[in-house]
C-alpha cells in the first residue's frame, strides 16, 4: 500500500504538462486551415483550468493533442517529461491508457458495456481497478440504480455522471474534459462539474476543461481563452 | 412534393450505401438463381418424366396384357374391335438404327383414344404419312441428332419424345421388329359404349393391367427431387436472411429520413406505397438477376442431375435446359414473397411507430428479450416436433419433416447458445479487453444472428451430406466387392453360342455363374427374379443381412428364394413369408441381401426352379470364376476363340470402376448444392460484418480513447468472427451429425428402401473446418482494412459531430 | 384426327373429291356391273361407298330417319394384307328423330380385318357396325340385309328386305357428274322394307319402313370447281322412285336425275332437267343451309316441296355434312332423304 500510494505521488509530481510551440492545421476542402499557430503553455499538477474560446477556435483541437488522440504539425507536448508528440501509435495509447482520463460530450461511454463495466473499464485497461473507490464515485454521482442499465438507456445527464465516474475511476493524472456538460441545462450542468472539480480535487488530477460557459469556466483555477490559434 | 422528389430522397439512401444496396441485390438474386435452378432441374426432368410416361405407357389408361407378358395376337385387337370396344394395338421392342438403339412403339393413330396421343403427329397429311409406307419416326430433338443418316425413313421431332424412344406407326413396327401378327398390348380407352361384352368372354387369354396412378419414374425419383427442393429452399431461406437484414438495417437507418418527411406532411399511406414500390422494383430486378443465375446454375448441375438419375433410376434427362416458364415464373415469384416476407416486419414497424421516436440506428437488431425467448421457445418445440415425427410418424415426407425441424430448431437456437455462451465467458473473465470483447461480440450477435444461423444449417448440412454420402460410398464399395465376385463377365450372343461357350468354358475356369433373369411381376411390382447356381462363390460372398443359416441349401434345392433390401422392407416382409413368384410358384422368403443403387425389387432363385418355370429364359450371360493373374488370358482366349466383342467380356475391375463411377456422378449434385449453399452462408455472413462495420465507429472510438491503439482493435475485430465461425462451427458437427443418421435411418430407407451403417469422417471436418476458417478470413477481410486503415480524425469525429 | 383425307373444300372440292386420280383407275362408260363382284370393294378406285339411309315410323306414326354409311378412300390404288393396307375406312351412323339428330362416326384402317366389305356372302362392317347379307349364295347378295350400328348414345338393328331390283344410274351405272366429264359408278337398291328397332336414349322403339341403299365408287367424281352438292333419294307414295343431285359450281351447276318406275326401271334424265331451289333455310352449326327445297322435273310435270323431318340432322364427323330424312308434297307426296354437302 504504502508502495502503491508512492507510485500515485510520484505520477502525480511528474504530472506537469508543458505545451511548447504547439502548432496544428487540417486539410480542407478551401486549402490549410491554421488552427493552433504556436501554443505555449504550463499546468501544474493539481490545476484546474478552464479553456473557453469561440466555436471553432480549437479547444477541442488542443484538448486531443493533449490527450494524445492526434499529432501536432509541429511543437512538443511534454507530459511528465516525456514528449508524448513523439511517441508512436501505441506508446501514446499507453499514455491515453495510463495517465490520462477523458470525457467528452457525448459517447463517452462503451455502448456493449453496462453501466457498472462502464464504470470500470477505464481502470480495469489502466490497471487501477479499485472496487471501493469505484463504489464511492458510484454513490457521489448518485448512479447506483443505474449500474445494469446500457448507455442507451441513460439520459444525457446520466451519461455524463457516468463518463465522469468512468474517467476518475481510474485515477488519472489528468483529467480532459470537452464540453462535459454541454448537452445538460444549467442546474445538471452545475450538479456535474461540481462533482467532477471536488472528485479531481479529492484525487489531484490536472483538470483541463474546454468551455463555452464562461460561468463554468469562473469556477476553476485559471482561465485560459483561445484566439486565432493562440492563448490570450 | 411531388412523387417524383420523395422517391428520390427515399433512393438516395442507396446512392449514399452501395454495399447495402448490393447485399440486398446480391442476397436476394442470390436466393432467387438457387431456388429457380434448383426449380429449373425439377422442371426439365419432370417434363422428361412426362415424355417418358408418353412412350413408357403410362398415360392412366388400362391395358389387355398377356399374363405371361409375352406378345399377344393382333386377332385379339380385331375380335376386341368388331365386338365394338375402342381399343388401340400397341407393339414395342428394340430397335437399331446403325449404332444407335431405340425404343420402338408402334402405335396405330387412328384408333389411339385422344387421352394417349400425347405427341402430335401433326395435320392430316403428316398423319397419312406416319401411316403409309415408308412410314415416319417421331423422336426427340436429341434422337434425332443421333440417328440422322441412319436410316432411310422420315423423322418428325417432337419436342415431347423421350431420348431414345421412337413412335412409329404399328405396321412399321411389325416390319422393323420382325413381328407380324403380334402386339405388346392393347390400349383400353376410358370411352366406351355401354353393353359391351366383358373381356374375359371375348379374349380369356389376356389380362387387364390398370394403370399406374402415377408413373413409376415419378414415384421413384420423387425423393430426388424433394431432395433438390430441400436443398433450394435451403439456399434460398439462407438468402432471404440476408435479405432481411439488408432490408431491416436499411428501414433503420432512414427513419430520420421517414421521419423528417413525415413532418413535412408526407401521409405514413404514401410513404409506405413508395417503399412498397421500392421493394418490387427491386424483387423485379434481382429476380431477373436471379433466374439467369438460376439457369446458369440448373445448366451446369443438369448434366450431373441427369447423370444421377440415369444411374440410380433409369430415367432418362436430357443434359440440356429449356426455358419452362414454370420455373422462371417461380423464380420471380419467389423472390417477390421473398421480399415482401422480409420486409412485412419492417414496414409494419415503420406503421406502427411513432412520429417522432428516436432515431437509434445503432440499436439495430437488438432483439428484446422477450423476443429471445420466443425464439427459444420456438426451437424447443421444433426439436420436440422433430423428436416426435422420429418416434411416431413414418413416410418419406416425415422423414423430411424431422429433417426441418431439426435443422430449423437447431438454427433458432443458435443464437441463445451464443449468447449464453458468451455471457459465461463475460461473468468469468476479469479483463476488461476480454469484458468488453464478449459484451460487445453479445451485441453484435442480433445483427449476425440471421448469418450465423444461415452458417450453421449451411454447416451442418454440409457435414451431414457429406457423412451420408461417404458413409453410403464406404458401404458401397465394400458391398461390390461381395456382389461383384466373379472375375470376368461375359456375354455370348446367341443361345447355340452360349452352348459353346459354355462346353468351352468347362475346362478353363475354376466355376461358370450363370446369370439368367426373368422380369416378373410380384405383389404389383415389376421386377427381376434371378437363378442362380449353387456356388461357393455365391455361399461366401453374397451380401446377405438376414437369412435362415441354411440359406444357401434352400436356394439351391428351390425351397426357398432371396429377396433384395428393398423389397423386403417395402413389402415388409419376414423370413418364412410366402411370395407368390408367377402363376403357379409360390416359395418363401429365407434370406435378404443388400442391393444398392437398384430402384426396383429383386428376387434370387435357385436356377432350376427358375428355369423349370421359365424354361424360354435366356442363358446367355456368365460370371466366371478363375485367378486373377488368368484373367487378361482367358478375356484373350474368349475373343479369340469365339470372336466376342469387346463389350460382351467385362473383367470385374472395370465393372467395379464403372458402377464406382456412377456412383460417383450420383452425388455430385449433392455436393455442388452443398457448396453453393456454403457459399450463400458465407456471402450472408460477409455481407452482415460489412453492414456492421459500418456502424463500428461509435463502438470502438471510446475504447480507442482510452487507450487501446488501433491495431489491437483490429485483431480484435479479427478475432471477433473467427470466434462466431468456430463456434458455430462446432455447433454443426453434433447437428450434422444428426441430419447424417437422419438421412442414413430414416429417409434413405423411405426413398431408397436400403439402410446404411453410419460411418464418421473426422478428417472431413478437418478440410470443412479449414474451408469455412478461410470463407471466415475472406469474409472479415474487407470490413477490417477499413478500420485498420482508419484515421484517428475518423475516430475523433464521433465525439464532435451530432449523429 | 381431323380428317382422313384432308378437309381443303375450296380448292379440291368436297372432301378432296375433286383431287387428281393418279394411279387410280377411272370410269367408263359401256362397262356392265357384274355381280356379286361388283358389291365388294374396288380398291383400284379412290373412293367409293355403302350408303343405306332409311325412312322409318313407328306404330304411334312417329317419324324416324336412319342413315349406315361405309366409305372407303384409298391412299394407293391397291390392296396388301396387313398395316400396310393403303385402304382407309370410314362409318357413319345416325339417328334422325323431329327433335334430336344422333351421330357416330368410326374410323379404321383396312388390311387388318377391323373393316372391310365382302362381296359373297355380303358383308360390310367397321368394328361392331355390320351390314351382313342374309341371301344364300348365288342369289341377289343384297335382297336380305342386317343393319346394325351402334354407339355410346344410340343403336339400331335393321331387317332390310328388297322388294324391287338393283338400280343402274346414268348410262348404265356410268353417272356423269360434271360438264367436264367426272363420273363414277353407280347404283341403287332403292325397294327395300324394313323392320326394326331403335335404341335411343329416351327407349327402344319398333319401327317399319323404306330404304335405299346408293353404291358408288369412282376416282375423281367432282370436277376441280365443284364445291359440293345437293342430292335427294324420294320414295314417292306412287311407288315410283326419284334419285336427283346438284353438283355446285361457282355457276349454275350440274344437275342430274334418274326416275325409276314403280317396277324398278331407271330413266335417266338428261342433264339439267332436275330444277331445284331452296325455299327456306335455317342455322345449322354456325351456317346458314337451305333445308327446304322446290323440286321440279318440268317435262314430267313433277313439282314438290322438301320438308325436314329435322332442321338440325348435321353430320358432325370429320368430314361434316347435313343428311336427314324429309318429308315432300306437292302435285305427289312421299318421304326421303336429302344430302347436301360442301355448306
Ligand atoms: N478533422 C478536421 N478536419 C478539418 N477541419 C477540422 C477538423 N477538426 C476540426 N476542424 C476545424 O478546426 C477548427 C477548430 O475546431 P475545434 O473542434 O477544435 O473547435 P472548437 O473550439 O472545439 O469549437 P466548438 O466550441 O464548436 O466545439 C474548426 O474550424 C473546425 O472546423
Ligand atoms: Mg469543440
Amino acid at each position: 500500500m504504502e508502495r502503491y500510494i508512492c507510485a500515485i505521488v510520484l505520477i502525480l509530481a511528474a504530472m506537469v504538462i508543458a505545451l511548447r510551440n504547439l502548432s496544428k492545421s487540417y486539410e480542407t476542402a478551401e486549402g490549410r486551415l491554421e488552427v493552433l499557430r504556436g501554443i505555449d503553455l504550463d499546468l501544474g499538477a493539481g490545476d484546474s483550468v478552464a479553456l473557453t474560446g469561440e466555436s471553432g477556435s480549437g479547444k477541442s483541437t488542443l484538448l486531443h493533442l493533449v490527450a494524445g488522440l492526434d499529432r501536432p504539425d509541429s511543437g512538443e507536448i511534454v507530459v511528465g517529461g516525456r514528449d508524448i508528440s513523439k511517441l508512436d501509435d501505441r506508446g501514446r495509447a499507453a499514455y491515453r491508457r495510463t495517465e490520462v482520463g477523458l470525457v467528452f460530450q457525448q459517447f463517452n461511454l462503451v455502448p456493449s458495456l453496462d453501466v457498472a463495466a462502464n464504470l470500470a473499464f477505464h481502470a480495469k485497461l489502466a490497471g487501477r481497478h479499485d472496487p471501493a473507490w469505484e463504489n464511492e464515485l458510484v454513490e457521489r454521482l448518485g448512479i447506483g440504480p443505474l449500474l445494469t442499465r446500457y448507455p442507451e438507456q441513460l439520459s444525457s445527464g446520466q451519461q455524463q455522471r457516468v463518463a465522469i465516474g468512468r474517467t476518475l475511476a481510474a485515477r488519472p493524472g489528468l483529467v480532459l474534459a470537452d464540453e462535459p456538460t454541454g448537452n445538460l441545462d444549467e442546474t445538471n450542468g452545475d450538479a456535474v462539474l461540481e462533482l467532477m472539480l471536488s472528485l479531481s480535487k479529492g484525487t489531484g488530477s490536472t483538470l483541463l476543461m474546454a468551455t463555452h460557459s464562461q460561468r463554468l469556466a469562473d469556477r476553476l483555477d485559471r482561465q485560459l481563452h483561445l484566439r486565432s490559434g493562440k492563448i490570450t | 412534393m411531388t412523387t417524383w422528389t420523395l422517391a428520390t430522397a427515399l433512393l438516395s439512401h442507396w446512392r449514399r450505401r452501395p454495399l447495402q444496396f448490393g447485399a440486398l441485390l446480391s442476397g436476394l438474386a442470390l436466393a432467387t438463381a438457387l431456388w429457380s435452378g434448383v426449380q429449373a432441374i425439377n422442371a426439365e426432368a419432370r417434363a422428361s418424366y412426362a415424355r417418358a410416361a408418353i412412350a413408357l405407357d403410362q398415360n392412366g389408361l388400362a391395358n389387355l396384357v398377356s399374363p405371361n407378358g409375352g406378345s399377344l395376337p393382333q386377332s385379339a385387337f380385331v375380335r376386341l374391335r368388331r365386338s365394338g370396344w375402342n381399343v388401340s394395338p400397341v407393339l414395342e421392342g428394340d430397335y437399331r438404327f446403325g449404332t444407335t438403339r431405340l425404343r420402338v412403339i408402334g402405335i396405330e393413330p387412328l384408333t389411339m383414344p385422344a387421352e394417349a396421343q400425347t405427341v402430335d403427329l401433326g395435320n392430316a397429311g403428316d398423319l397419312l404419312s406416319f401411316i403409309s409406307p415408308p412410314g415416319t419416326l417421331v423422336v426427340s430433338p436429341g434422337t434425332a441428332e443421333k440417328i440422322r443418316g441412319q436410316t432411310d425413313l422420315a423423322l418428325r421431332v417432337s419436342d415431347r419424345m423421350l431420348d431414345g424412344a421412337a413412335f412409329v406407326d404399328i405396321g412399321l413396327a411389325q416390319s422393323l421388329l420382325r413381328r407380324d401378327g403380334e402386339l405388346s398390348r392393347i390400349v383400353i380407352a376410358e370411352n366406351q359404349r355401354p353393353g359391351l361384352e366383358p373381356f374375359g368372354a371375348l379374349v380369356p387369354a389376356l389380362t387387364v393391367r390398370e394403370p399406374n396412378a402415377q408413373t413409376d419414374i415419378e414415384q421413384l425419383t420423387e425423393s430426388f427431387h424433394l431432395n433438390l427442393t430441400a436443398f433450394g429452399l435451403l439456399a434460398f431461406a439462407v438468402g432471404l436472411f440476408i435479405v432481411y437484414s439488408t432490408i431491416g438495417l436499411a428501414f433503420e437507418q432512414r427513419r430520420p429520413t421517414f421521419r423528417t418527411l413525415r413532418c413535412l406532411g408526407v401521409s405514413l399511406r404514401v410513404l409506405a406505397v413508395l417503399l412498397l414500390a421500392e421493394l418490387v422494383l427491386f424483387a423485379l430486378a434481382a429476380g431477373a438477376v436471379g433466374v439467369a443465375i438460376g439457369y446458369l446454375v440448373a445448366s451446369l448441375l443438369l448434366p450431373g442431375v441427369a447423370a444421377t438419375l440415369e444411374g440410380l433410376y433409369g430415367a432418362s434427362v436430357p443434359g440440356t435446359l429449356s426455358l419452362r416458364p414454370e420455373w422462371w415464373l417461380s423464380g420471380f415469384a419467389i423472390a417477390m414473397a421473398g421480399t415482401l416476407v422480409s420486409s412485412a416486419q419492417s414496414l409494419l414497424r415503420l406503421m406502427r411507430v411513432p412520429l417522432l421516436a428516436v432515431a437509434q440506428p445503432q440499436v439495430w437488431g437488438r432483439s428484446s428479450q422477450a423476443g429471445r425467448r420466443i425464439q427459444v421457445l420456438a426451437a424447443a418445440a421444433l426439436l420436440a416436433l422433430s423428436g416426435a415425427l422420429l418416434l411416431w410418424a413414418d413416410g418419406l415426407q416425415a422423414g423430411f419433416g424431422i429433417l426441418g425441424c431439426l435443422l430449423l430448431g437447431a438454427s433458432l437456437l443458435l443464437p441463445a447458445v451464443l449468447s449464453g455462451f458468451l455471457t459465461v465467458m463475460q461473468r468469468t473473465s476479469s479483463g476488461a479487453l476480454v469484458t468488453w470483447f464478449c459484451a460487445d461480440t453479445r451485441q453484435q450477435l442480433p445483427g449476425l444472428s440471421l448469418a450465423l444461423m444461415a452458417l450453421l444449417l449451411a454447416l451442418a448440412a454440409n457435414v451431414g451430406v457429406g457423412t451420408m454420402v461417404s458413409s453410403f460410398r464406404l458401404t458401397f464399395v465394400g458391398w461390390l466387392d461381395q456382389r461383384l465376385a466373379a472375375e470376368l463377365y461375359v456375354a455370348a450372343r446367341t443361345e447355340p453360342e452360349a452352348d459353346r461357350l459354355r462346353a468351352w468354358l468347362a475346362t478353363k475356369v475354376e466355376s461358370v455363374l450363370p446369370i439368367s433373369s426373368v422380369d416378373a411381376e410380384i405383389r404389383g411390382q415389376s421386377m427381376q427374379i434371378f437363378g442362380v447356381v449353387d456356388d461357393p462363390t455365391y455361399r461366401k460372398h453374397w451380401p446377405l443381412i438376414a437369412g435362415l443359416p441354411d440359406v444357401w441349401d434352400r436356394v439351391a434345392s428351390g425351397e426357398g428364394v432371396l429377396v433384395n433390401e428393398q423389397f423386403w422392407r417395402r413389402e415388409r416382409l419376414r423370413i418364412g413369408d410366402q411370395l407368390d413368384l408367377a402363376n403357379d410358384w409360390k416359395s418363401t422368403v429365407v434370406g435378404v441381401y443388400s442391393d444398392y443403387g437398384n430402384p426396383k425389387g429383386q428376387v434370387i432363385a435357385g436356377i432350376n426352379a427358375l428355369t423349370s418355370r421359365y424354361p424360354q429364359v435366356s442363358r446367355l450371360r456368365y460370371g466366371l470364376r478363375v485367378q486373377p493373374d488368368q484373367v487378361a488370358d482367358l478375356r484373350a482366349s474368349l475373343s479369340g476363340e469365339f470372336g466376342l466383342p469387346p463389350d460382351n467380356i467385362v473383367d470385374q475391375a472395370a465393372l467395379k470402376e464403372q458402377s464406382r463411377r456412377i456412383f460417383d456422378r450420383t452425388f455430385l449434385v449433392t455436393g455442388a448444392l452443398n457448396i453453393f449453399t456454403l457459399g450463400v452462408a458465407a456471402l450472408a455472413m460477409f455481407l452482415s460484418l460489412l453492414t456492421l462495420s459500418e456502424m463500428r465507429l461509435p463502438q470502438l472510438a471510446p475504447v480507442w480513447a482510452m487507450g487501446v491503439t488501433r491495431r489491437d482493435l483490429a485483431l480484435l475485430e479479427l478475432l471477433r468472427p473467427l470466434v462466431l465461425w468456430l463456434t458455430t462451427f462446432i455447433a454443426a458437427l453434433p447437428l450434422g451429425l444428426a441430419l447424417a443418421w437422419v438421412l442414413l435411418a430414416v429417409v434413405n430407407v423411405e426413398a431408397f428402401g436400403w439402410r446404411l451403417p453410419m460411418h464418421i469422417f473426422p478428417y472431413e471436418w478437418v478440410r470443412l473446418g479449414l474451408v469455412v476458417l478461410a470463407a471466415a478470413v475472406v469474409s472479415v477481410f474487407i470490413p477490417l482494412r477499413r478500420l485498420a486503415g482508419l484515421a484517428p480524425s475518423e475516430l475523433l469525429k464521433v465525439f464532435a459531430s451530432e449523429r | 384426327m381431323a380428317s382422313l383425307s384432308g378437309s381443303q373444300a375450296a380448292s379440291e372440292g368436297f372432301a378432296g373429291l375433286g383431287s387428281a386420280a393418279e394411279g387410280f383407275s377411272v370410269p367408263q362408260p359401256g362397262l356392265p356391273f357384274r355381280f356379286p363382284a361388283d358389291h365388294g370393294p374396288h380398291t383400284d378406285f379412290r373412293i367409293e361407298w355403302w350408303y343405306l339411309t332409311a325412312n322409318l315410323e313407328a306404330p304411334d306414326g312417329t317419324q324416324y330417319g336412319a342413315q349406315w354409311t361405309l366409305f372407303r378412300s384409298a391412299l394407293a390404288p391397291r390392296e396388301a394384307n396387313g398395316w400396310s393396307s393403303p385402304q382407309l375406312w370410314m362409318g357413319h351412323a345416325a339417328v334422325t328423330t323431329s327433335g334430336d339428330h344422333f351421330v357416330a362416326e368410326r374410323i379404321s384402317r383396312g388390311g387388318v380385318g377391323q373393316a372391310g366389305v365382302v362381296a359373297e356372302p355380303f358383308s360390310a362392317w367397321i368394328d361392331d357396325w355390320q351390314m351382313k347379307g342374309l341371301a344364300a349364295p348365288g342369289s341377289d347378295q343384297l335382297a336380305e340385309l342386317n343393319v346394325t350400328a351402334a354407339a355410346k348414345d344410340f343403336s339400331y338393328e335393321l331387317r332390310l328386305s328388297a322388294t324391287g331390283p338393283l338400280v343402274p344410274h346414268g348410262d348404265n351405272g356410268y353417272s356423269v357428274k360434271s360438264a367436264k366429264g367426272q363420273a363414277s359408278y353407280y347404283y341403287s337398291q332403292p325397294f327395300y322394307a324394313v323392320t326394326g328397332s331403335l335404341a335411343l336414349p329416351t327407349g327402344n322403339v319398333a319401327v317399319t319402313g323404306k330404304a335405299w341403299l346408293d353404291r358408288e365408287w369412282s376416282s375423281q367424281p367432282l370436277a376441280e370447281d365443284q364445291t359440293g352438292w345437293d342430292w335427294f333419294s324420294l320414295h314417292l307414295d306412287t311407288g315410283e322412285k326419284l334419285m336427283g343431285f346438284r353438283l355446285r359450281d361457282a355457276g349454275e351447276g350440274f344437275t342430274s336425275a334418274t326416275w325409276i318406275t314403280a317396277e324398278g326401271r331407271p330413266e335417266p334424265l338428261p342433264a339439267g332437267t332436275l330444277q331445284i331451289v331452296p325455299v327456306r333455310t335455317a342455322k345449322v352449326a354456325g351456317r346458314r343451309i337451305p333445308v327446304a327445297w322446290n323440286v321440279r322435273i318440268p317435262s314430267r310435270g313433277f313439282d314438290v316441296t322438301t320438308r325436314p323431318l329435322n332442321d338440325q340432322a348435321w353430320m358432325a364427323t370429320s368430314t361434316p355434312y347435313w343428311e336427314g330424312p324429309i318429308s315432300f308434297g306437292g302435285n305427289v307426296g312421299g318421304r326421303g332423304y336429302l344430302e347436301m354437302t360442301g355448306y
